[in-house]
C-alpha cells in the first residue's frame, strides 16, 4: 500500500513550496528533510524545549509539535530567512556580539522566539524578556547573553520608533 | 597598526563560527545529505534485567519503506574480542556490545534497529516490534546495594584513586573542639545537551566511509569504528565540525554510531541513526552519589580532620570511576585526613563522565560540610577557609604551579557585597521572603594533554591552522585562530582554522578542560615553527634588513616581519614567500606536559563562588537573584568565550542546586522522567544575574601557553553555594540534591 500523499503549498523565507506530504509528517521534518532547511532544530520531538521554534504567519510556534498539512498555504520564517540580502537581522548581530550562544543549537529557536519576542510588543522589562522566552530551553546556559542580547534589540527597536514619532 | 591590534591572544573576540551559527547554516551530524539514505530507529528494552525471549518483528516488517530489522539474531557481526570495542576513555570492564546477545543489562537497552526509507516509516516500524522478556531480578537504588561496595580492582586510566589516610583523622576527630558529621546526596544526573544523538554514515564504496558524528572526539569515534569493524583507519573519516553540546556524553562512542556504520555496511548503504531525547537517558550519566563527611576544627577553627567517604553507582559491565573524594585532602589544609570511594553496581547503562566528574559532586558535599563546621565554630564560612588554606596539594606533597584563590575570595566576596551576611540563618526578611548569601570554594586539574598540530602558510598572507580538536560550543574554532592570529601577527580574519575532522594532527577527546591548554600549546608550537622558517628564508634575501638579526630581535605584525626595535625595517610575508619561491610554508608540532616538571608541580584552577538567594516562607520557592563565580584560571584567551565557559557551568550547577534529578521507579527499574518536561534544567525564567570575574594569574608552568581551561570549574562549588545561601536564608540545611521546595517545606 503506498503512503497516502496530500498536497500542500508552504510558503517558507518567501519561496514557495507546492510539496505532498503524508498526513503524519510534521512541519519541522518536512523543513528538515524535505525542504533541507535544517537550521530548524530537532531537540526533543516534544514540544518541550524550543529548538524548532519557527515563525507561522508571523507567529512563533513549535514546528515539531504542527502537523505540515495543517499549516497548507502558510508563510513560515525560520532562521534561514531571519537575515535580509547577507544583511543579518539586528537580533542575530546582538546575538554575535553578546555571545548568546555557544554549541549553537538551540539558537535558530532562540532566534526565532526572540523576533516575534521583539513584534509581540510584551515585553517591556528584562524579567519580561526571561519570562517569554522561558520556551526555549539552552543547555550551554547562555541565558544571561540571550537577555542581553534581546534587551539590546529591544531597546534599539523602541529607540527606533520613537525617533520615528 | 596599533599595537594592541596585534594582540589577539586577550581579547574578547566575536565566534569565527558564530555568523553560521545565527543563521542555520553550521550544520549538525543529523543534517548531511547522501544519495539513497535510509533512517534508523532504535528499539529499546523495557525491562531492566533479564533475557528476550522473542522479538516479533512481522508487523514492523509489512510497514512500507522498511528495509531490514537488525536484532541480536541478524545484526552484523562485530569484532570478537572484547578489547577491540574500548575506545580511548573506556573505563575498566567489558564495554557495551549494542544487539551482542539476548541478555538485558539495563532498562532502555537498544534491542532492535529498524531501518527504513524515511524517517516516518523507520518511527512507525519500530513501535510495531514487540519483544517477549524472561524478567531478571534488577536493582536501580543505590541505598539498597550501598552496603555491597566494593573498591575498584582495576583503576580507571587518569583517575587518582583516593590517596593514603594520614595521620590519625578518626582520634583527631574524637578529641577535635568543633565536629559535625553529615551525609550528602547528589542524585543522579543526564547531561541532555540540545542536539539529539546523531550518526550520519555515508556509504562511499566497499568498506570506505565518512561518518558524521555527534562526538567530542573524531578520533576516538574513528579508532571505534576501525577497530570494532575491521576497517582500514585510512578508510574512515568522522567529522564533528558542530557539535550541538555534549558536556561529556559524547566522549566515548554511544550506540548510534554502532548502529549507523553497521547497517551501512550490511546494507551497503549510507544510514543515519538519531536518538529520542528519551533514549539519550540511557547512554550515560553523572551517577547518584552518597557521601559521609565527618569534620573537626580547633579553637581557632583549624581543621584537624577531614573524614570522607563516598559510594557511587555504576553498570554490571564497567566500572565507571570518578576522581571523587580527593579534593577533600587537598582544597584545606589539613594533618589528618583519611579518604575512601566505593562503586555499587546497578541495573543501568555506564554512566559517563558529565561536566566536572567527581569534582561537581565530591565538592558540593565538602563544601557544605565545610560551611556547617565554620556555622558550628561560630566563624564565618570564608574566614575559616582563609584560615585553612592550603598552600600545596597535601595529597600528593607538590606544589601548585599557581594558586591565586585569594584574590577569588576577596574579588568575590566584594562583588556580592559580603558583608551584608547576617551570621545568623533566618535573620534576613524582605516581604515573603528570606534572603540568604553563601559561598564555596570550587577546584579542578588544568591538564595538558599531548596534542599535535600544523600550521601553513601561503603568500597571501593567511595561515591555517589544524588539529581534529571539537568545539562542543567552547569557542575552540575561535581561540585557534586568535592563537594563530597572534603568532603571526595576523588579523584574526586572515586565519583558517581546521578542527572537528578526524583526518587531521591527532587530538586528544574534547574533555577534561584539557583543549584550550593542549590543542592551543600545539597550534602556538606549530606557528612558532613557522616563524623560524620564515626568518630563516628572509634573513638569506638579497639586502635582507634582518640580515644581521638573530630570531629573538625580529617580530611578526601586519603580515610583515621586520625589526624588533625598527619595524619600519621589515619585509612582508608574501615578498619573503616569492624570494624563495615557496607555495607555502608548512609544519607541524606537538604539545605535552613536562614529565620532570609533574614530579614537582601540580596544576589547578581554582574559584570561589558566592550566591544570594531568596526563599519564599511559604511555598518554599528558591529564586537566586545574583551569582558571583570568581576563577582564576591562568591567561585567559578569550574573555567573552571564557565568560560563557563559567556562566554555563554556574546554570548547570544551579540545576543541580535545584533542578536536576534522575526519577527512577525502582520497582521497575525504569527513569520515568526521561523528558524535558519532567526532568528540569533551568530555564530563562530561573537564572537572573551571573558575574563572572577572571582575577590575574600568571602562571608559566601549567601550559606553554599559560592557559589553565574552563570548561569545568563554573559549575564546581555552585551548588554548594547555593545550598550555603539556603541555609543562612532559613536555617534548614539542604543535603539531599537536588534542594526541591518540598525539602525545604518539610525539613
Amino acid at each position: 500500500m503506498d503512503t497516502p500523499k496530500i498536497e500542500i503549498a508552504l510558503t517558507v523565507n518567501g519561496a514557495r513550496h507546492d510539496i505532498a506530504v503524508a498526513p503524519w509528517e510534521t512541519l519541522l521534518d518536512v523543513l528538515r528533510e524535505r525542504l533541507h532547511l535544517t537550521g530548524s532544530k530537532k531537540g526533543c520531538d516534544q514540544g518541550q524545549c524550543g529548538a524548532c521554534t519557527v515563525l507561522v504567519d508571523g507567529e512563533r510556534i513549535n514546528s515539531c509539535l504542527a502537523l505540515a498539512v495543517s499549516r497548507d498555504g502558510a508563510a513560515i520564517t525560520t532562521v534561514e530567512g531571519l537575515a535580509e540580502g547577507g544583511e543579518l537581522h539586528p537580533l542575530q548581530a546582538a546575538f554575535i556580539e553578546h555571545d548568546a550562544f555557544q554549541c549553537g543549537y538551540c539558537t535558530p529557536g532562540q532566534l526565532c522566539s526572540g523576533v516575534a519576542l521583539l513584534h509581540e510588543g510584551r515585553a517591556q522589562t528584562r524579567e519580561d524578556i526571561r519570562e517569554l522566552m522561558s520556551g526555549n530551553l539552552c543547555r550551554c546556559g547562555a541565558y544571561t547573553n540571550i537577555a542581553d542580547a534581546i534587551e539590546t534589540a529591544l531597546n534599539r527597536q523602541n529607540a527606533g520608533r520613537e525617533a520615528a514619532e | 597598526m596599533e599595537a594592541a591590534d596585534i594582540h589577539h591572544i586577550g581579547n574578547p573576540t566575536n565566534r569565527v563560527d558564530g555568523r553560521l551559527k545565527v543563521t542555520g547554516a553550521a550544520r549538525y551530524a543529523a543534517e548531511y545529505e547522501a544519495p539513497g539514505l535510509l533512517h534508523g530507529v532504535i528499539v529499546s528494552a523495557s525491562v531492566a534485567a533479564g533475557r528476550i525471549v522473542s522479538l516479533k518483528t512481522e508487523r514492523a516488517l509489512s510497514v512500507p519503506g522498511v528495509v531490514e530489522i537488525f536484532t541480536h539474531e541478524n545484526c552484523g557481526s562485530g569484532a570478537w574480542l572484547d578489547r577491540n570495542w574500548k575506545d580511548e576513555v573506556a573505563p575498566p570492564g567489558h564495554p557495551f556490545r549494542p544487539l551482542h546477545s539476548d541478555r538485558i543489562l539495563f532498562d532502555g537497552q537498544p534491542i532492535a534497529l529498524v531501518v527504513a526509507e524515511t524517517l516516518e516509516a523507520a518511527r512507525d516500524a519500530a513501535s510495531l516490534v514487540t519483544a517477549a522478556y524472561e524478567v531478571g531480578q534488577h536493582c536501580t537504588e543505590l541505598e539498597v546495594k550501598r552496603s555491597q561496595a566494593y573498591e575498584p580492582p582495576e583503576k580507571r586510566s587518569g583517575i587518582p584513586p583516593p590517596p593514603e589516610p594520614r595521620g590519625k583523622a578518626e582520634d583527631a576527630f574524637e578529641r577535635a573542639r568543633h565536629r559535625i558529621s553529615a551525609d550528602y546526596r547528589i542524585r543522579a544526573e543526564h547531561h541532555n545537551p540540545m542536539e539529539l544523538f546523531a550518526t550520519t554514515c555515508v556509504y562511499e564504496g566497499k568498506d570506505k566511509l565518512t561518518i558524521y558524528e555527534k562526538t567530542q572526539g573524531s578520533q576516538n569515534s574513528q579508532g571505534y569504528v576501525t577497530s570494532v569493524f575491521g576497517l582500514k583507519t585510512k578508510n574512515v573519516r568522522v567529522i564533528n565540525h558542530y557539535v550541538g553540546g555534549a558536556f561529556g556524553s559524547a566522549l566515548r562512542p554511544q550506540q548510534q554510531l554502532f548502529f549507523a556504520v553497521m547497517a551501512s555496511l550490511e546494507l551497503k548503504r549510507s544510514v543515519r541513526v538519531v536518538l529520542t531525547r528519551s533514549q539519550m537517558f540511557y547512554i550515560g550519566y553523572r551517577p547518584e552519589t552518597r557521601h559521609a563527611i565527618s569534620l573537626a576544627a580547633d579553637n581557632e577553627g583549624r581543621l584537624t580532620s577531614i573524614i570522607h567517604d563516598a559510594v557511587a553507582a555504576t553498570s554490571h559491565y564497567e566500572d565507571y570511576q570518578e576522581s571523587l573524594v580527593n579534593w577533600s585532602g587537598m582544597m584545606y589544609h589539613c594533618d589528618n585526613v583519611k579518604l575512601s570511594y566505593g562503586l555499587a553496581k546497578l541495573n543501568t547503562a555506564t554512566p559517563c563522565d558529565m561536566r566536572a566528574p567527581g569534582a561537581a559532586v565530591g565538592v558540593t558535599a565538602l563544601e557544605c560540610a565545610i560551611d556547617e563546621l565554620a556555622h558550628a565554630a561560630g566563624i564565618d564560612p570564608l574566614e575559616f577557609r582563609k584560615r585553612n588554606f592550603a598552600t600545596l596539594d597535601e595529597n600528593t606533597g607538590k606544589q601548585f604551579t599557581s594558586k591565586a584563590l585569594g584574590a577569588c575570595y576577596e574579588q568575590g566576596a566584594a562583588s556580592i557585597g559580603w558583608e551584608r551576611r547576617s551570621a545568623e540563618p533566618g535573620a534576613v526578611r524582605d516581604g515573603h521572603e528570606l534572603v540568604g548569601l553563601g559561598m564555596a570554594t570550587g577546584m579542578w586539574e588544568a591538564a595538558l594533554m599531548k596534542a599535535s598540530a600544523e600550521a601553513k602558510l601561503t603568500p597571501d598572507g593567511r595561515l591555517q591552522v589544524s588539529t581534529a580538536a571539537s568545539d562542543i560550543g567552547t569557542g575552540t574554532w575561535t581561540i585557534l585562530a586568535q592563537i594563530g592570529a597572534d603568532a603571526l601577527g595576523l588579523p584574526v580574519g586572515a586565519v583558517t582554522p581546521l578542527i572537528g575532522d578526524s583526518s587531521l594532527s591527532a587530538s586528544p577527546v574534547e574533555g577534561g578542560s584539557w583543549t584550550a591548554a593542549s590543542n592551543g600549546s600545539a597550534v602556538l608550537a606549530a606557528c612558532e615553527a613557522v616563524k623560524q622558517t620564515v626568518f630563516k628564508h628572509a634573513r638569506k634575501m638579497a639586502n635582507s634588513p634582518l640580515a644581521a638579526a638573530s630570531f629573538d630581535e625580529v617580530v611578526f605584525l601586519g603580515g610583515r616581519i621586520a625589526l624588533r626595535t625598527d619595524p619600519d625595517r621589515g619585509l612582508s610575508l608574501a615578498e619573503v614567500m616569492h624570494a624563495s619561491d615557496l607555495r607555502e610554508i608548512k609544519a607541524s608540532r606537538k604539545a605535552a606536559p613536562k614529565l620532570l616538571q609533574m614530579r614537582k608541580y601540580v596544576s589547578y584552577t581554582h574559584s570561589a563562588v558566592f550566591a544570594e538567594v531568596r526563599v519564599d516562607r511559604d511555598l518554599g520557592i528558591v529564586r537566586i537573584p545574583k551569582i558571583v563565580c570568581a576563577v582564576a584560571a591562568g591567561k585567559i584567551i578569550n574573555p567573552k568565550t571564557a565568560r560563557s565557559q563559567i556562566l554555563g557551568g554556574v546554570v548547570m550547577g544551579i540545576g543541580m542546586a535545584l533542578h536536576e534529578e534522575a526519577m527512577t521507579d525502582h520497582r521497575l527499574g525504569k527513569i520515568m522522567n526521561h523528558n524535558f518536561a519532567e526532568y528540569h534544567i533551568p530555564a530563562h525564567a530561573d537564572i537572573a544575574d551571573i558575574k563572572v570575574i577572571f582575577v590575574d594569574e600568571q602562571d608559566d608552568k601549567v601550559s606553554p601557553l599559560g592557559v589553565k581551561g574552563l570548561g569545568e570549574i563554573g559549575i564546581v562549588g555552585t551548588a554548594a553555594a547555593v545550598a550555603n545561601a539556603i541555609f543562612n536564608a532559613t536555617g534548614k540545611r539542604g543535603r539531599d540534591f537536588p534542594i526541591t521546595l518540598d525539602k525545604i517545606i518539610s525539613g
